[in-house]
């Protein structure tokens, strides 16, 4: 306890501290010395290459990887092209950029993932630095080619390849250059001696540091902050100069002479071969030395130094660990320590300290010091103590929040286990916070490490759709890689494991076994998949289309269907996939919908296949209406007879034999007449024929279309009155007994306004529509006679309520007492 | 409006929150394109998307122009389009060609598809095989349900009638599963399903998915019951002549996502105007579902009234005049508005609907429905055809003889569809061809020996005893059965008792007094004995498919929304039957809510 403060510096107001972290597990025979180094952020892992040997290049270096605490995790030797820079994603997969512009992506586990190049400009020139950065939108990669130019590529998993400007005047490779992130772009900062020039998409600005003369010195390194805020720079005559990236305001000047430097906060740790130096905003230096080859990590809240031997955590010593370590400090919290310790010893002293804080009532505020000092601290032995005194503390306070307290507990068991040897995530409290659960979640389950994550999750009670069924299926997909064991056990492994967890996606984890090449086992796992819309794709993908066409259609998603139909299309001949639908109804229909309005003549083709003669006949009737001339349409309706007989439909042969018959005569009439006529129905030419007269022609139609008595005789009626020819109408009336009574011809007459011709058509009117024709004529008196005569009831009352019960007083009585009659019966 | 004048109702649960769900999801795909834009809309999207963001939102956020989509080449001078479609392939393929032409151009634009209410797999393969899928971003907007009233909402598919029962394309009953899953995550869950119908049930389980698939809320629901009915199990309801106000203005002038255009004709001046049929609506929701014979006797009482509270201004001090026109009188303006429109409505309604021809056409659908002088109703049928009276009309009652009498004989059907083909032109093949397909308009099998010994036997006896043999007869088959279940079900009231359209006993009065809506009966029945015990041979009757499932436990007090019920017709439904269920709600202390597929009035297909 004593000794926390041991390894302290004080710098300016603040003090820095190195921890150890681990001591490497690693067993190197030259150290870090001429290698190629990653290590990724967040406590990631470490990557080694041994830099190509330009002498032999048939010697194949072994690329290695190792966990922060040097343990090995994979190791192969590289057999690819000369490697020019290693770096790790946001996604733990480590980036190996060649020589050539081609990115080769692996796992943490050494698994080659895929890879993409970054150009064909790049591999012509090649490469000649490469920077790795993230930001935002996940991990970049930014080149400097051969040509001097830079290229960048601000996300590796949606690559759009930029080209930045030419830097002007440059002539060899640029002193030195960092990419920053600045309002949602992704920039490159380059120095070319003493200048310094920012790259955006479109230009090239130079920039002067201020308070940097600019014909002070060349730079020489140049370095980011972990969040892009701050920018340190070197110049060749040992100036460091550091600020904000925007390069508005300078924070630090300060002269020495270095080579390396890496840039934290608003502090600089300037890094040479024997000697590390942390520079401060107040002009003081701590110095320590190195005794090894390092390299510097740097993190959100301080610089990991990695070495041949040691892994150390060098960060400015967090508020709540300095008002309580502090020396001879008097902060609530070391009062609250101190208390605690003297409780222990089971001293009245502790009452003392704790009067102490009460009075100044701070003892809710020394908790919270306690419980943040812990979180911050790595020896579980200190974070103990920390944790003891502010417990002893809540136990003066009434209604103090426990939440606190209760998730620092929890966060420190998980940040304990994953610092362990084993594992070798060595987090702070403020990066696992940055970096969330789940993504500490997601490192674990790259690591395999199973049993961990998913105890993790339980004890943090992550919900189990993001927590434990995630690790499962992650646990799922690499159980189907294992070559070793049988279809039947993994399939069953895995089902009894996953049986009860919720949300669990079967068909991804079929996915990883089919691409792992064991399709049987992708089938079995499907059938597990509860959901038929998530089976469909991968059973395409599998070739298993049949199967799949009947899961689509299980699912009753049509948009699957779709899916499934319109591969299937590409897939197969024609005649297969034809009979394949054939089997499937639903299929069959919506794949004719789409004919329907993309390929007619493959709609042709199916009908044609089915011997549906009767659609296909239909499909040439709807084909003719689209046909301008006549011969076309006339061939359509040709082929549409056709079909129908052989469809037997005698009934729409013979009608569109008709058709075409009358389309026939049609043409020849209006040739003849210049009436326009083609097209109309056999009812509409008529009326028109007749309106012109054509009385001949009409008569033809009415024998050779077999037009019924009752419609040619209303046509005849109607067209006559439109006339408003009387005369022919009465003839018309005449000609012969009507077969459609005489009620018609009143009426219409009524509708031409002429009651005087209308009248003489009442008489022939049969007994049962009289009441109507007198009505329609306005015969009230005749209507009221004839509804008498005939002792209908109702049609007495119809009468009665056209009777003006004034005018017509004589009547109304009449009426009344013959319905009286009547109903008396 | 039934919840005004009927005290006890049940607060309806508030559907305004659906629309500004769209209006923000819309707002946020538009953003996704910054800057100026041009937007072509579908065209039946029009009024649907009037409702849920106006020209002025849209102009908020970038749209410069509005375009209807026409499917011709487009005049448009903005580099961004964007277009806001149904997932149509015919849609799909013109944009393609447009991004087509603009390629040959050399033209650079941006384009931006967003299909609503879903975007699906043909579409896209469409843009692949053209050839721009790359050229062009596409997203979705869920926009699946639009509230047209208080107690009424809609998906706004037309084609869904057309597609699920005629073409066997079932791609829109995801979409209606979506839509009730989203009911339920805004307003709570069901405790009971109902349904009959095939695709009924597909829309039960694709719905039945998405509840398993997303997380549960447990929340006090806004609706006890769902009802789903497929528009195929009643088919005779949409074929009748609508006789209640708002059905005939339907019938009349069409009634368009919740609106009217009323013509010259009802506004006496020379232009049209546009009016909003909705319970904000006063006159119009007082006479929304009454009989139309009680309406015109309703408007003039209404205009006595208005004339007396305009009167009550005479007499009155200058204080008094002040608190009369800030209070009262622009209510009253509006109201006189309003009722001079309805009056010049009804006015146009009668000049139509009383003529002789309408009086049969009714006396012929009731004798249809009642099964009486078949051959009367024949020769009407024919004589209608012949007159070339009304092409629908003509195809309607043929239709409903097809349906009421299971087909028509050999003889008649080849004589009645001669005769529509001379009327109407041999276009109609395919549309009987369809209505054949759909089960609308048949022709009994004459292979069949059961008709040809009852033909044989209708020329010995009278019609009505043919009737009640082919009753037997059809039981045999699988035909439509309508005359027995209308016996099982009382759906044709006993004739010759006078029916007062005044007082309406039963649902009947929507259509005079002549025929209870199938649709509704059978959901009273299930409503009423909570499940389909005891219907067995009625669903039988209509092929089965029916379905009973209880959901959420219910809570354990009986709260209002206990009495509110989701009915939902898959294929749309008519004004009629709208009504007839407000009347059942008032009768029996529960609230209807229907959503619909689309307004459907009768369809015509070719």
């Amino acid at each position: 306890m004593a000794f926390v403060t041991a390894n302290w510096n004080p710098l300016g107001d603040a003090f820095y501290r190195k921890i150890e972290l681990y001591e490497m597990g690693w067993n190197l025979k030259d150290g870090l010395r001429d290698c190629l180094v990653a290590a990724a952020p967040y406590g990631g892992p470490i990557a080694l290459l041994k830099a190509h040997n330009r002498r032999s290049p048939s010697a194949r270096p072994q690329l290695e990887i190792f966990s922060s605490s040097g343990l090995p995790l994979a190791s192969f030797p590289w057999k690819s092209g000369v490697v020019k820079q290693l770096g790790w994603t946001v996604s733990d997969d480590l980036l190996c950029v060649q020589e050539d512009g081609t990115v080769l992506v692996y796992d943490l586990l050494g698994g080659f993932k895929r890879h993409f190049s970054m150009g064909n400009e790049v591999s012509q020139s090649q490469v000649l630095e490469t920077k790795i950065f993230h930001s935002p939108y996940g991990t970049g990669v930014a080149i400097l080619t051969g040509a001097l130019r830079f290229t960048l590529a601000t996300n590796i998993d949606d690559i759009k390849l930029r080209r930045l400007p030419e830097v002007p005047d440059l002539q060899g490779a640029p002193s030195c250059w960092a990419v920053l992130t600045q309002d949602r772009q992704s920039k490159v900062l380059v120095a070319n001696g003493s200048h310094l020039f920012v790259l955006d998409n479109t230009a090239c600005t130079p920039v002067t540091p201020p308070g940097l003369s600019p014909q002070a010195s060349s730079i020489v390194h140049m370095c980011v902050s972990f969040s892009y805020k701050y920018l340190a720079l070197l110049t060749d005559s040992g100036l460091v100069w550091m600020g904000t990236s925007n390069l508005k305001f300078v924070l630090l000047l300060f002269s020495c002479r270095c080579r390396r430097p890496k840039s934290q906060q608003p502090s600089a740790v300037v890094m040479w071969d024997g000697l590390l130096l942390v520079v401060g905003e107040c002009k003081e230096t701590i110095q320590y030395h190195l005794d090894d080859d390092s390299i510097l990590v740097p993190e959100l809240d301080g610089v990991r130094i990695i070495s041949g031997t040691h892994h150390e955590l060098l960060q400015e010593v967090p508020g709540a660990c300095e008002e309580i370590f502090k020396i001879a400090s008097m902060a609530p919290g070391a009062l609250l320590l101190e208390a605690h310790k003297e409780y222990e010893k089971e001293s009245q002293k502790a009452d003392e300290y704790l009067r102490e804080i009460k009075e100044q009532s701070l003892l809710s505020e020394a908790v919270r010091q306690c419980v943040e000092a812990a979180g911050h601290e790595h020896e579980p032995e200190t974070q103990k103590t920390l944790l003891r005194a502010a417990s002893f503390g809540k136990c003066f306070l009434s209604n103090f929040p426990p939440e606190q307290f209760v998730s620092m507990c929890r966060d420190l068991r998980v940040l304990n286990a994953v610092r362990d040897y084993t594992v070798g995530i060595p987090l702070s409290l403020t990066q696992f916070k940055q970096m969330t659960i789940q993504v500490l979640i997601d490192r674990l389950v790259y690591r395999k490490l199973y049993p961990l994550a998913i105890e993790v999750c339980c004890y943090l009670k992550t919900p189990e759709y993001q927590g434990v069924s995630r690790v499962l299926k992650h646990w799922a997909c690499y159980k189907v890689q294992q070559k070793e064991e049988s279809d039947e056990v993994i399939a069953k492994a895995v089902s009894v494991k996953l049986a009860d967890a919720a949300g669990i996606s079967y068909s991804e984890i079929a996915t990883k076994a089919y691409e792992s090449g064991r399709t049987e086992l992708a089938i079995k796992l499907l059938e597990f998949e509860p959901r038929s819309g998530e089976q469909v794709p991968l059973l395409l993908k599998m070739k298993k289309s049949p199967l799949a066409l009947s899961k689509a259609i299980e699912s009753g998603d049509t948009d699957l269907v779709y899916t499934v139909v319109m591969y299937l299309k590409n897939e197969l001949n024609r005649g297969d996939f034809f009979m394949m639908l054939r089997n499937q109804p639903v299929a069959l229909s919506l794949y004719k919908q789409f004919c329907k309005h993309q390929e007619q003549d493959t709609l042709k083709d199916l009908f044609n296949q089915d011997d549906d003669h009767e659609e296909l006949g239909n499909f040439y009737v709807k084909a003719s209406y689209k046909e301008q001339r006549l011969e076309a349409r006339i061939a359509h309706l040709q082929s549409a007879v056709d079909e129908y007989y052989k469809a037997k439909k005698e009934f729409s042969a013979k009608t569109t034999e008709d058709e075409m018959r009358l389309l026939r005569f049609q043409r020849k009439l209006e040739e003849e007449k210049g009436e326009q006529l083609v097209g109309f129905s056999l009812h509409d030419t008529m009326t028109t024929l007749l309106s012109v007269g054509l009385h001949k022609h009409v008569e033809q139609l009415y024998k050779d279309f077999r037009v019924p008595d009752k419609r040619f005789w209303w046509l005849r009626l109607k067209a006559l009155a439109e006339k408003e020819d009387w005369e022919e109408l009465e003839k018309f009336s005449k000609s012969k007994k009507s077969p459609i009574g005489y009620l018609p011809f009143v009426e219409v007459c009524i509708k031409h306004h002429n009651k005087y011709e209308a009248r003489k058509y009442v008489s022939k009117v049969t007994l049962e529509q009289k009441v109507k024709a007198h009505l329609a004529v306005g015969d009230v008196e005749g209507a009221a006679e004839a509804a008498i005569e005939r002792r209908n009831e109702s049609e007495i009352g119809t009468v009665l309520s056209r009777c003006a019960a004034t005018t017509d007083h004589l009547l109304v009585e009449r009426l009344n007492r013959a319905k009286a009659t009547v109903a008396k019966k | 409006m039934a919840h005004t004048e009927w005290r006890d109702a049940p607060e309806l649960p508030d559907f305004s929150l659906l629309k500004r769900l769209a209006r923000d999801q819309l707002i946020f795909l538009l953003e996704q394109l910054p800057g100026k834009k041009d937007l072509f809309i579908d065209a039946d999207l029009m009024s649907p998307l009037d409702r849920i963001a106006n020209v002025t939102i849209l102009k908020q956020h970038e749209v410069d122009k509005l375009y209807k989509v026409e499917l011709k080449p487009i005049v448009s001078s903005s580099d961004q389009l964007c277009f806001l479609i149904r997932p149509r392939i015919q849609t799909v393929k013109w944009i393609s060609d447009l991004v087509n032409a603009d390629k040959v151009a050399g033209r650079f634009r941006r384009y931006k598809i967003i299909f609503t209410p879903q975007k699906f797999y043909a579409c896209e393969t469409v843009l692949e095989e053209q050839g721009v899928y790359g050229d062009v971003t596409t997203d979705e907007w869920n926009f699946y349900i639009l509230p047209l009233d208080d107690d009424i909402l809609s998906l706004e598919l037309p084609e869904f009638f057309r597609d699920n029962f005629l073409e066997g394309d079932q791609r829109w009953v995801t979409t209606a599963g979506s839509a009730l899953h989203l009911l339920q995550s805004v307003y709570g869950s069901f405790s009971k399903v109902y349904g009959i119908g095939r695709c009924a049930k597909m829309v039960y389980e694709s719905w039945r998915e998405l509840m398993e698939e997303g997380e549960q809320r447990t929340r006090q629901p806004e609706f006890a019951k769902v009802f789903l009915v497929d528009r195929d199990v009643d088919f005779v309801t949409p074929l009748c002549s609508q006789v209640v106000y708002e059905g005939l203005v339907d019938d009349l002038f069409r009634i368009k996502c919740g609106s009217v255009e009323f013509g010259p004709d009802v506004t006496s001046s020379d232009k049209s105007i546009k009016v909003m049929l909705n319970s904000q609506d006063k006159v119009f929701s007082e006479i929304r579902n009454e009989h139309f014979s009680n309406v015109f006797g309703f408007l003039s009482q209404k205009a006595k009234n208005l004339q007396t509270a305009y009167d009550k201004r005479r007499g009155m001090d200058i204080q008094q005049m002040k608190a009369f026109v800030s209070d009262e009188l622009k209510g009253l303006k509006q109201e006189h508005r309003l009722l001079s429109l309805h009056i010049g409505a009804s006015e146009s309604m009668m000049k139509k609907k009383t003529k002789q021809d309408f009086q049969e056409l009714l006396k012929t659908e009731h004798s249809l429905l009642e099964g009486f002088e078949i051959r009367e109703c024949i020769t009407y049928i024919e004589e209608h055809i012949n007159r070339q009276v009304s092409m629908i009309d003509s195809l309607r009652l043929l239709c409903l003889l097809s349906i009421t009498e299971n087909g028509l004989l050999s003889k008649d059907y080849r004589s009645l569809k001669a005769q529509y083909l001379q009327s109407y032109g041999i276009k109609h093949l395919l549309t009987f061809a369809n209505l054949r397909q759909l089960g609308l308009l048949e022709e009994q099998q004459a292979g069949e020996t059961l008709t040809v010994m009852e033909s044989k036997v209708g020329k010995l006896v009278n019609d009505k005893t043919v009737g009640k043999l082919t009753d037997a007869f059809s039981s045999l088959a699988k035909k439509s059965n309508f005359r027995a279940l209308s016996k099982r079900l009382a759906l044709v009231p006993k004739s010759g008792e006078e029916y007062d359209l005044r007082v309406p006993r039963d649902m009947a009065y929507v259509f005079s007094g002549a025929y209870i809506p199938l649709s509704c009966k059978l959901i009273e029945q299930v409503l009423e004995r909570d499940g389909w015990t005891g219907l067995e041979e009625v669903t039988r009757m209509l092929n089965g498919q029916e379905f009973a499932v209880t959901g959420a436990p219910n809570p354990r007090n009986k709260t209002d929304a206990q009495r509110i019920v989701l009915v939902m017709f898959l294929g749309g439904c008519t004004f009629s039957e709208i009504s007839a269920l407000r009347f059942l709600g008032k009768e029996r202390d529960t609230y209807y809510v229907k959503q619909i597929e689309y307004m459907v009035n009768i369809k015509l297909s070719i």
